[in-house]
């Protein structure tokens, strides 16, 4: 394990969270919608374009060497970042969702009526929608895990139903919950597709950024994240696959340098992961993943991690005495990840989003991409607040001063409507 | 802009109260409107003889801003002619996208001008116009004889 690292310091690189809201100190809390960055991320990105820039593969001059070195270097930190035996495995995408299209795409291909693709109730809309269109492209039915009162997967609810069975081909699950923090039993389920021939995809969207990765722990064949909540910069995300199983996918884009030979009469295409990068790939920000993978390896992931639990726990235990508020998902530490999504009893979760944003607290309010998991819990929307590596607990402290602020600002304005108390 | 002139008493009254909500017979055209950034859903529906809006009833669920809209603007499209309604649908518009540049006339658009506010909130135009762009969307069907929604 490394050293706890002092968070005071680690701020310091993050110009963003000394701004000012208006008479508020900003107290940024939508880190699993975006997280924030480093100076030594932005830093390396400006420096790769005013220094290095040409295009890579293709251009053979000093600055294409340089550029095209500079790619394939981000794509072996990756690896390593995520413990794949070979940086073929890592393919760039534009973030998650592409990640996952690619993913549905490519390995729904050869399916048909009576194949099964298993998704669960709790996925972030990427991990819902590229299965949908994959499963009407092809005839394959979908079906998905449900969660048990307390928000976690009902594995035993599956194993009852037959979830997973003998026409089932693909399991893609997330590793972390969105909005209910919900740690999955990944691994566990990976061996219940294995053990009926079933492809396993990770959605590794929130947990990849707040826990180590180790892809073989995980138990997974594919592992979709995105650059821009592990302090990267935005357009950049990777799908990790064995290689075995990607050399045996067909293309998802056609274009340059995903190809081997073109003729007018037909193609053959590129080894993985080249196969799956047509056109000129997200260079800079391959780069600028590169810096935030070194920036939060030397922080130690491990560390992130306990960090985040350290937050978390002291937020949820804050949250407990704010009148009328409701946590949706666990709320204990029990494989629990950094997001909390609440609602405040009679107060649209907009409307509490508005009046802590007038005090300078950023929190997300709606369904964050998870509608059919509102749908599920009966709630039409929520409030979310996420945390990362910078997050402190004077943050969470104004956070909760918001919060009464709101149910005091709406409960003198809304007494007669009976939702406030 | 401070978040209580956001939150204006009009706004909150209409919140608290809102006028006409609940879906009625007889209409001519039913709507479904959602507004997938946050969940907000409205079906309305708008009822009409020899020209004129006799009724407009509607079902929402969302926040404070997008259902003290669509009351306020229930009040004021009723009783008019479907015509003086996509009027009063554009000049509320022009105002919301206006960045607070642009004011109503208070003598035609009553609460409504309570809502000039959000035009400062660009995050919140959408929730302001929801009823707005449902109602449009009704009066329109109607026109093109239209009944089911497609």
């Amino acid at each position: 394990m490394s050293e706890r690292y002092d968070v005071e310091v680690v701020r310091q690189d993050f110009p963003i969270l000394s701004r000012r809201i208006g008479a508020y100190p900003l107290t940024y809390l939508d880190s699993a919608n975006t997280s924030q960055k480093p100076k030594q991320v932005v830093e390396a990105v400006s420096q790769h374009y005013l220094a290095h820039n040409a295009n890579v593969a293709r251009a053979m001059h000093v600055l294409g060497s340089e550029a095209t070195m500079a790619f394939e270097d981000a794509r072996t930190a990756v690896a390593g970042f995520i413990g794949a035996s070979r940086s073929e495995e890592v393919v760039f995408t534009k973030n998650a969702s592409e990640a996952l299209n690619l993913a549905a795409f490519t390995l729904c291909a050869n399916l048909g009526p009576g194949d099964e693709v298993v998704v669960s109730v709790m996925e972030h809309h990427s991990n819902i929608v590229a299965w949908q269109l994959a499963c009407s492209r092809t005839g394959a039915t979908l079906r998905w895990f449900d969660i048990t009162d307390e928000g976690r997967l009902d594995i035993d609810g599956a194993v009852r139903d037959g979830l997973i069975n003998s026409a089932t081909r693909i399991v893609s699950v997330a590793w972390i919950s969105n909005v209910l923090g919900t740690v999955n039993p990944v691994a566990q389920i990976a061996e219940m597709a294995h053990a009926v021939g079933a492809v396993m995809v990770v959605d590794g969207s929130q947990g990849v950024v707040q826990l180590p990765t180790d892809v073989t722990a995980l138990g997974c064949d594919m592992l979709a994240f995105t650059g821009h909540k592990l302090c990267g910069p935005t357009g950049i995300g990777v799908l990790w696959g064995t290689y075995d199983l990607l050399e045996s996918l067909p293309p998802f884009l056609g274009g340059g340098e995903m190809i081997e030979i073109v003729r007018m009469t037909g193609s053959t295409y590129a080894p993985p992961p080249y196969r799956f990068e047509a056109g000129t790939p997200p260079i800079a920000q391959a780069v600028g993943l590169h810096e935030a993978i070194k920036y939060v390896s030397a922080l130690g992931m491990d560390q992130i991690s306990e960090h985040e639990r350290d937050i978390t726990s002291y937020a949820l235990a804050a949250m407990r005495n704010v009148r009328g508020l409701s946590i949706l998902g666990p709320t204990d530490m029990v494989d629990r990840g950094g997001v909390i999504s609440f609602t405040l009893d009679g107060i649209h979760p907009h409307d509490v989003m508005q009046l802590l944003d007038s005090r300078g607290v950023a929190i997300r309010g709606g369904q964050h991409c998870a509608r059919p998991l509102h749908d599920r819990l009966g709630v039409q929307s929520s409030c979310r607040a996420s945390f990362y590596l910078y997050t402190t607990h004077a943050e969470i402290d104004r956070l909760i001063e918001a919060l009464d602020y709101t149910c005091d600002f709406f409960s003198g304005r809304l007494a007669t409507s009976g939702g406030v108390r | 802009m401070s978040v209580e002139q956001l939150y204006q008493e009009i706004i909150l009254d209409h919140y608290r109260m809102k006028r006409n909500a609940g879906l009625r017979d007889p209409y001519e055209v039913e709507v479904h409107h959602v507004n997938p950034s946050c969940g907000d859903e409205l079906t309305l529906r708008v009822n009409m003889s020899d020209g004129d809006i006799t009724d407009v009833s509607y079902d929402a669920q969302g926040c404070s801003i997008s259902q003290a809209s669509t009351s306020a603007m229930s009040e004021l499209v009723i009783g008019g002619t479907a015509q003086h309604a996509l009027e009063l649908y554009d000049g509320f518009q022009t105002m919301i996208q206006g960045q607070g540049k642009v004011s109503l006339d208070e003598e035609t658009y009553g609460d409504a001008v309570a809502f000039e506010g959000v035009a400062q909130f660009p995050a919140r135009v959408k929730c302001a116009m929801l009823g707005w762009a449902a109602v449009r969307d009704a009066l329109l069907r109607v026109q093109a004889g239209l009944r089911e929604e497609s």
